[in-house]
């Protein structure tokens, strides 16, 4: 049955750091490479060598944002890269909506898995997510998402340091964690703790397991210019009138000679 | 959303269909022999027709049989359930009436139920969905359920019950487009909420330079200038046509064709909206929505 776990003995999820991630879509490819070449039906390309298209489980936006002035200091425009897959909700409403059972969350982990050999690809659940973080394959006409690499924390024929999701592993920047947000004295949960960590659109209900932590504030602008400044003067004064120390010394000593 | 067409011709044709034997089941008319025959034949064109129609949105149609497993939990799982036991019961039903000459009203009440609990599941279907403020209302199940009951009394040619309905149905569309207008900002979901970045937040560069599923299926932009067009042709086609020519010719039978015509073109312009108009919150992270936000 669809039904949702009461409880989840863990909450393994991500936590994302809107503050350190550049932007640089290495997950998104890490993502689509190993979801393609392992568990389930390959994320298709639907013209590979053309225009933008096919599965992805993994995708980041960049937002522009112009924080409200602080004491009528005005502040400076931010550009955030937000990258955005499954947040394994407590409250999911795609599991609850599938007809024929494909859709899952585990009591044991509360990871959201789709059964693919019972999915009808009606398409519904994509519909009930509010993330987008479900998309229906094209060419295999069936339900994909991240399985927060179900195939890989547990594995045992990779080294250890391996175990854990394809996206988290090849982050350059550090800007991803993953962990067991159930546990408050992880990794995750401390960091989730100290740094603030956001529900993504909590208004929507689905209690997402998946933790943002904010980006910190940039410096703060100096007074506007008048337009009159030399801005290079500073730079370009003499260091020293007149020499000091020994070769003051030495200086002095040579003049009286 | 996007609006596919197999989604508007099942909901629209099948609610006539389970209409027709809502009426029919409670004996308005009751009808025998090769009459019933035909009134059985339309009603159980239109909704396998229309059932068949759905099947074809279907990405992997081998395993819609599974569809059947989770009625205690999906609302689309119900439906399936509710169409098919609302047609078998009425087959039972349709069968003494056409070759018997025997109307059992039990059975007959029994499926009419059955037949209105598939359109409210068809209803609910949409009405569930949180993330596409403008269905999850009351009056979404509320209008599935009228139209299929106005559609019903025309096809069984009900001329007094026809009009009460039609216009009920006009009232209760009109009702929702009006309500649906302010339910995004109503659900409260912005582009802040979505990212939840301070200040003045909009969208900077997109995952891709091209369309996604996602895009395709959830961000559809229809040309809102026809919108307000379509919905005045909706519902002259849809009401105002169908209620005069029934007022003006009675239960005739050419002019209640033409106005179950009328009534079904108006219905597909309304399902049509129904879809195109519909904003899901997932167009937040797309920049979509900017005006319907609240601020």
């Amino acid at each position: 049955m669809t039904a949702l776990p009461t409880t989840t003995q863990k909450k393994l999820g991500l936590v994302i750091d809107l503050d350190t991630c550049v932007g640089c879509h290495a997950c998104v490819t890490a993502c689509k490479g190993w979801n393609t070449q392992n568990y389930g039906a390959p994320l298709s390309d639907q013209d590979p060598y053309g225009a933008a298209s096919g599965t992805f489980l993994n995708r980041i936006h960049s937002f522009q944002s112009q924080p409200e002035p602080v004491n009528d200091v005005p502040q400076l425009a931010q550009t955030t890269h937000f990258p955005k897959s499954c947040l394994h909700c407590e409250d999911a409403p795609c599991v609850t909506v599938c007809p024929t059972g494909a859709s899952y969350k585990r009591a044991e982990d509360g990871i959201v898995l789709v059964n693919e050999d019972a999915c009808m690809g009606c398409g519904l659940c994509a519909w009930a997510c509010p993330y987008g973080a479900r998309e229906v394959d094209q060419v295999a006409g069936v339900m994909k998402k991240c399985t927060l690499c179900v195939d890989r924390i547990y594995n045992e024929n990779i080294e250890e340091e391996e175990r854990v999701p394809a996206c988290v592993r090849t982050c350059p920047a550090g800007a991803r964690h993953f962990g067991d947000l159930a546990d408050p004295d992880s990794d995750v949960s401390r960091l989730v703790a100290e740094r603030g960590g956001m529900d993504l659109m909590p208004e929507q209900g689905t209690k997402p397991v998946n933790q943002y932590l904010p980006p910190r504030p940039r410096d703060t602008i100096q007074a506007p210019m008048a337009g009159e400044e030399d801005i290079l003067a500073p730079f370009l004064a003499p260091v020293a009138e007149e020499p000091a120390g020994f070769m003051g010394w030495l200086d002095r000593a040579l003049e009286k000679l | 959303m996007n609006p596919a067409p197999s989604v508007i011709i099942f909901s629209t044709l099948s609610g006539a269909g389970f209409g027709l034997l809502f009426f029919l089941g409670l004996g308005l008319p009751t009808v025998t022999g090769f009459i019933a025959f035909g009134f059985y034949l339309i009603a159980y064109l239109l909704a396998v027709g229309g059932l068949l129609a759905s099947v074809f949105h279907l990405k992997n149609k081998k395993n819609a049989w599974k569809s059947y497993s989770q009625w205690r939990t999906s609302w689309l799982s119900r439906e399936g359930w509710f169409a098919v036991s609302a047609l078998l019961l009425m087959a039972i039903y349709a069968g003494l009436q056409v070759f018997l000459d025997t109307t059992v009203a039990t059975i007959g009440f029994l499926g009419a139920a059955l037949s209105l609990c598939t359109v409210f599941s068809t209803g609910m279907i949409y009405a569930q969905l949180k993330t596409i403020p403008r269905w999850n209302q009351p009056a979404t199940p509320a209008f599935f359920v009228t139209a299929s009951l106005a559609g019903g009394a025309l096809l069984s040619n009900n001329p007094t019950l026809a009009n009460i309905l039609l216009i009920l149905l006009g009232i209760v569309v009109g009702f929702h487009w009006w309500k649906g207008d302010s339910r995004f900002a109503e659900a409260g979901s912005t582009i802040g909420t979505a990212t939840q970045l301070s200040g003045k937040v909009s969208l900077w560069e997109k995952p891709h330079t091209g369309e996604n599923y996602l895009t395709h299926e959830m961000v559809y932009q229809v040309a809102r200038k026809h919108a307000v067009k379509l919905r005045i042709i909706a519902i002259v086609l849809m009401t105002v046509v169908p209620v005069l020519l029934v007022l003006i010719f009675g239960a005739h039978h050419l002019p209640v064709l033409l106005a179950v015509v009328s009534h079904l073109i108006g219905l597909f312009a309304q399902r049509w909206l129904f879809f195109a108009e519909a904003e899901h919150v997932v167009g937040l992270y797309y920049g979509a929505h900017t005006a319907k936000q609240a601020t």
